[in-house]
């Protein structure tokens, strides 16, 4: 399994024609409506040059005509799928500036609904990647799994995915009764599909043949493309904001950082990118059941909330760790209650960028595997 | 290292392209440059042993009325500092050195940057639209813009 899989083929001997393909916008292996034009010698990738901007709609332009809180709406629909997350820390980043300091119970709500929404996220993300090397049971494995962690986060905010539900200073609703039950019930039921999954899929022997060694993203090349969360933690490279800069009260939490081990194939490849996510579900699942401990009963969730969101003269860049990778907001207020400049800083636009460098080389096959283990969101690279 | 240490070492090697410091809360404490050594600056930022920022967590362009300026946040995986940058060129003649050869991240920020504010970054090896359209018309972030009416004979509603 030491080998590395990429086709050391003498390329002055075997060169035919090249062609040029166009791989989306429509495929469902795009994940969303991105566009790579890839130039293929034979089966091998040659280069590929992603062309993005189906989903523009100019999110920082309309955020400028908008008071902040209708902001929120708009941040949900980034990354879809994990909207609980991308809320923080643009919240977080009008706290900082207003300097409002939120209560414990509101901390470990927001600790949790994160969590949960992690787990979500990556369950997509697993269940998806199986899906391109064509695994199709493990994705309805994690869908079933998954559509019970939305039913808590809609009993929470009344929405099922885009969920408008973090406040500056708040929540908008309290937790409904039996919440930590049912969150422990999920916590056991993910933990109980994640040990089917790893016999089914991350251990399966063609899974780790179509996967391993695919897509070698090395920790030099992660680091200058600035890549984060499992994209970077699967080249071994061990940084996780929660740790290393902690928010929040993530410095209350026993958890480990899972990162690429390179025990089958070779750090940084998808088999370890893959691997990572998996690992962060049991880690998030300790972060809950912590934080459910912990959690005090007492206490408004709404106390807090500004009547007028109106920040002082100043600027802020925020940063979270979501399970994409780093969000941050770089926020501009003016002094009014409409802010002068919002850039979203999206993990999926920094991780697509380095595509082009990590596919060359590769089976034409192994660009879809490379595209889903970097685990993408077009609302998010579009913006 | 503070950033007030980091603006005195520059400020050594530097003189006057390092122009000011400014850490009025409740804004994060940033460097003004000068936007001609911009490039050997971020060269030393990311390579002398004491900086060592080799992540460039975020770069953002805007629209400041007379000028255009552009952000850089800066993180350390070495030594888990942060700093940040300010560059700013007047809006007739918006260059910036491009730092797409420092830090390979900002290749697709710098696109997004020249996209939607109309900076020019000088030395950037593909500087086109990334969001937009290539044969799009104007800079959709200016304070000042107005979208087209039509685009290839398509109503561009709002």
């Amino acid at each position: 399994m030491s080998d590395i899989k990429r086709l050391d083929l003498e390329y002055s001997q075997l060169e035919s024609d090249r062609m040029r393909i166009n791989v989306g916008p429509q495929h469902p292996s795009t994940h969303g409506v991105l566009r790579l034009e890839v130039e293929v010698d034979g089966e091998i990738v040659t280069e590929v040059v992603p062309h993005l901007g189906y989903l523009h709609r100019c999110f920082e332009k309309h955020c400028e005509k908008m008071t902040y809180l209708q902001v929120i709406p708009y941040i949900d629909r980034l990354d879809y799928i994990s909207a609980m997350n991308n809320e923080w820390p643009y919240v977080m980043a009008l706290e900082k500036l207003m300097d409002i300091k939120v209560t414990d119970k509101v901390e470990y709500i927001r600790v949790i609904m994160a969590e949960l929404n992690r787990i979500a996220n990556h369950q997509i993300a697993v269940a998806t990647f199986g899906l391109d090397a064509g695994a199709f049971t493990p994705f309805l494995f994690f869908f079933r799994d998954r559509e019970y962690i939305i039913w808590i986060l809609e009993k929470m905010s009344g929405a099922r995915l885009l969920y408008n539900y973090f406040r500056v200073g708040g929540l908008a609703a309290d937790v409904y009764p039996g919440f930590k039950e049912d969150c422990l019930n999920i916590v056991k039921q993910v933990r109980k599909t994640n040990a089917e999954v790893m016999d089914l899929l991350i251990y399966n022997k063609i899974f780790i043949q179509r996967s391993a060694n695919v897509g070698i993203l090395t920790p030099e090349v992660a680091i200058n493309f600035a890549c984060s969360g499992p994209v970077l933690r699967g080249s071994g490279v061990k940084f996780d904001l929660r740790k290393d800069e902690p928010y929040s009260i993530y410095d209350r939490f026993d958890f480990d950082i899972p990162v690429g081990t390179g025990e089958v194939g070779v750090v940084g490849d998808c088999w370890n990118r893959n691997m990572v996510r998996v690992n962060e579900m049991e880690q998030s699942c300790r972060i809950i059941e912590q934080a459910i401990a912990q959690m005090p009963d007492e206490g408004d969730v709404k106390a807090l909330v500004p009547k007028r969101i109106k920040p002082p003269k100043g600027e802020v860049y925020m940063r979270a760790e979501n399970p994409k990778g780093e969000l941050g907001f770089y926020i501009v207020s003016n002094g009014t209650d409409k802010p002068e400049r919002i850039k979203a800083r999206g993990a999926s636009f920094v991780n697509l960028s380095v595509i082009p460098e990590i596919s060359k080389g590769y089976m034409f096959a192994d660009l879809i595997l490379i595209l889903g283990s970097i685990d993408i969101v077009l609302g998010e690279v579009d913006r | 290292m503070l950033p007030n240490e980091i603006y005195d070492t520059l400020k050594t090697e530097f003189g006057d392209a390092v122009i000011e410091y400014n850490d009025q809360q409740p804004t994060d404490s940033f460097i003004l440059i000068g936007a001609d050594n911009l490039f050997d600056i971020c060269h030393t930022l990311r390579d002398k042993d004491a900086f060592l920022f080799d992540y460039l967590m975020c770069l953002t362009a805007m629209d400041l009325g007379e000028n255009v300026g552009v952000v850089y946040h800066l993180y350390s995986m070495t030594h888990k500092h942060r700093l940040v940058l300010k560059v700013t060129a007047p809006k007739t003649d918006p260059k910036i050195p491009s730092v797409e050869m420092i830090w390979r991240t900002a290749d697709w920020h710098e696109r997004e940057a020249f996209d939607l504010i109309g900076v020019n970054f000088e030395g950037h090896r593909n500087l086109i639209r990334i969001l937009c359209p290539y044969d799009w018309e104007g800079h959709a972030l200016r304070k000042d813009y107005v979208a087209p009416e039509y685009y290839h004979n398509m109503k561009v509603s709002y």
